[in-house]
């Protein structure tokens, strides 16, 4: 048994030299990007070695002409706007929905009734409600940022109540009667005590839906494209119209979409991993 | 009492705005793309009710047909290959190996990339890489994504190197759901490697796998961005996916009303799909 207990306790080398050499088809993809992007098209030899080779200076200027094409900075501050604005508006207004539906479906027909109806709405395609969307949002005349925002914040409505109303059965109602008690109002025990305490939660939505919208192209796509608005995905479309073979400042263009949200999943990895096995599991 | 009937009230008014809004932007843009599937709409201009010809079209039209056997014969494939990839790749992962918590985090990274942006970066790939490096070897140096019989397995790559990340994750935490106890017993009655496998890890592991395979299939028959990226539906119309044609032709090809007829038929069959996964996994786990 104690040797057993000993051979269980090595470390499995062969595997881990697999998984590392595996690793490869995750950082070539990646590595040709970064040499392409540094590269001036001359250094761009018909050969794969040439190609792959590690550029002879790693010069800046591809990315300055790509940010000057792509108007970089505006798209990225849409991008960080439109994000931004959708995870603060989806962790407020669902989990308050998740809460008042969650705290009454139980005895309450009509809150199940809500809660049936608004998740059933993951199963409606974007397919279907695209083309009615591009029309509603220009006769609202919301077909720009206000509108995207809005059709995120309805879109990933069903999943997060789903999430918090599941996590409200987690939390004691006596929590909430003891505030009561004391004089709140429903609403003020929502916020004072309910809202904090959902803290996990909010960080699981936050990261599900932050992922999702900051690298979501189809909506900005079909709802604001007549706006002169771009967000960073959208804005790397350019070079398949422009620039066609310049792939150099192409590939630059596309480090620079990559790298804000490379940044942030090396600063927040662990939050981002719980996050997303959550999302999913619960 | 009175106290009740304001806390019933507040529920009322938390729900009700948010509530409107959704049906907004989701029942709203549903009801009316259901009313222009009756119609003969081209996106602009006056349009007449048609009745159910545009459905009796949708079963005629050679194009919809395609792209319906394209989606679902890529969103089969891609399902197949990452549940198996990321199923070896999560028990390699859930070993006893060295730097298991940085080898976790590198390949989850393709997940959190744009599907566009990674689309862009594997079309170079495949249309400059792969063929000379085919071509040193002898082999005939021409471009996957040019082949009309070969193209849908570039987007099968593209979209499982990404989902992989996802899918692997999960199994993890199906994984480690599993008592070392289970295995220690196993040992004793012989269970070991494909056995163990087989009749201890998988059965206990299946309801993550029923969630892998309902995000999987569901994902991929939406599937859009990487065809933007990689074919924009060619070679000759071969890897139109159905969001893709819905896309292409109903915003801008002046078939809004009989698009909004497909995507009734594809919204019809997502649900179809997502109920019958649902009720078969769902029956898999009470057999236990």
């Amino acid at each position: 048994m104690e040797k057993e207990m000993k051979i269980k306790e090595k470390v499995n080398w062969p595997v881990t030299i697999l998984l590392i050499l595996g690793l490869i088809t995750i950082a070539f993809p990646l590595y040709m990007t970064i040499v392409i992007a540094f590269k001036q098209p001359t250094e761009m030899t018909n050969s794969v070695a040439g190609i792959l080779s590690l550029p002879k200076h790693w010069s800046l200027s591809n990315f300055a002409e790509a940010m000057r094409v792509t108007d970089f900075w505006r798209s990225l501050f849409n991008s960080v706007l439109i994000t931004a604005v959708t995870v603060v508006l989806s962790v407020v207004l669902h989990s308050m929905i998740g809460y008042a539906v969650g705290r009454n479906k139980a005895r309450n027909k009509w809150y199940n009734l809500v809660y049936m109806y608004v998740v059933s709405g993951m199963f409606v395609p974007f397919a279907i409600l695209m083309m009615p969307l591009v029309k509603q949002t220009a006769q609202m005349g919301i077909a720009n940022i206000v509108g995207v925002i809005l059709c995120y914040v309805v879109f990933y409505m069903p999943m997060n109540l789903m999430l918090y109303s599941g996590y409200l059965v987690n939390i004691p109602v006596a929590l909430e009667e003891a505030a009561r008690i004391d004089g709140a109002t429903t609403f003020r025990t929502f916020w004072k005590v309910i809202f904090p305490i959902m803290k996990p939660m909010h960080a699981t939505v936050a990261v599900i839906t932050a992922l999702s919208v900051w690298n979501d192209v189809m909506t900005p796509l079909v709802i604001m494209s007549g706006s002169g608005m771009n967000t960073l995905p959208l804005a790397q479309m350019t070079f398949q119209t422009q620039f066609g073979t310049n792939y150099n400042l192409a590939f630059a263009s596309y480090l620079l979409a990559l790298l804000p949200i490379l940044i942030f999943y090396i600063i927040c990895q662990k939050q981002i991993l719980n996050g997303v096995v959550n999302g999913a599991v619960k | 009492m009175k106290k009740m009937n304001n806390r019933q009230r507040t529920f009322a008014l938390m729900t009700i705005p948010i509530l409107i809004l959704f049906f907004a932007f989701n029942t709203l843009p549903l009801i009316k793309g259901f009313m222009y599937s009756f119609t003969n709409f081209k996106g602009y201009g006056t349009y007449d009710w048609v009745g159910l010809r545009n459905y009796a079209d949708l079963f005629g039209d050679i194009r919809v047909g395609k792209s319906y056997l394209f989606t679902i014969k890529f969103a089969l494939a891609a399902t197949v290959a990452v549940n198996v990839i990321s199923l070896m790749l999560a028990i390699g992962l859930n070993s006893k190996i060295k730097f298991k918590s940085a080898l976790r985090g590198m390949y989850f990274v393709p997940n959190i990339l744009g599907a566009l942006v990674v689309g862009y970066i594997f079309n170079y790939l495949f249309t400059y890489i792969v063929p000379a490096v085919v071509g040193m070897f002898g082999g005939e140096a021409s471009s996957i994504l040019a082949s009309s019989k070969w193209a849908w397995v570039a987007i099968v790559i593209v979209c499982s190197w990404q989902a992989i990340a996802m899918n692997t994750i999960i199994y993890i935490s199906g994984l480690q759901t599993v008592p070392e106890d289970v295995y220690e017993a196993g040992a004793i009655d012989g269970a070991t490697g494909w056995a163990q496998f087989k009749h201890l890890t998988f059965p206990l592991i299946i309801p993550f796998f029923s969630i892998n395979m309902v995000l999987s299939v569901k994902n991929f028959l939406m599937v859009f961005d990487q065809i933007v990226a990689l074919t924009k539906g060619g070679p000759a119309q071969s890897t139109e996916s159905i969001s893709y044609l819905i896309y292409n032709n109903g915003m801008s090809g002046g078939q809004f009303g009989f698009q909004s007829a497909n995507a009734v038929l594809f919204f019809v069959i997502i649900v179809v799909f997502s109920v019958v996964q649902l009720t078969v996994t769902g029956k898999k786990e009470e057999q236990l």
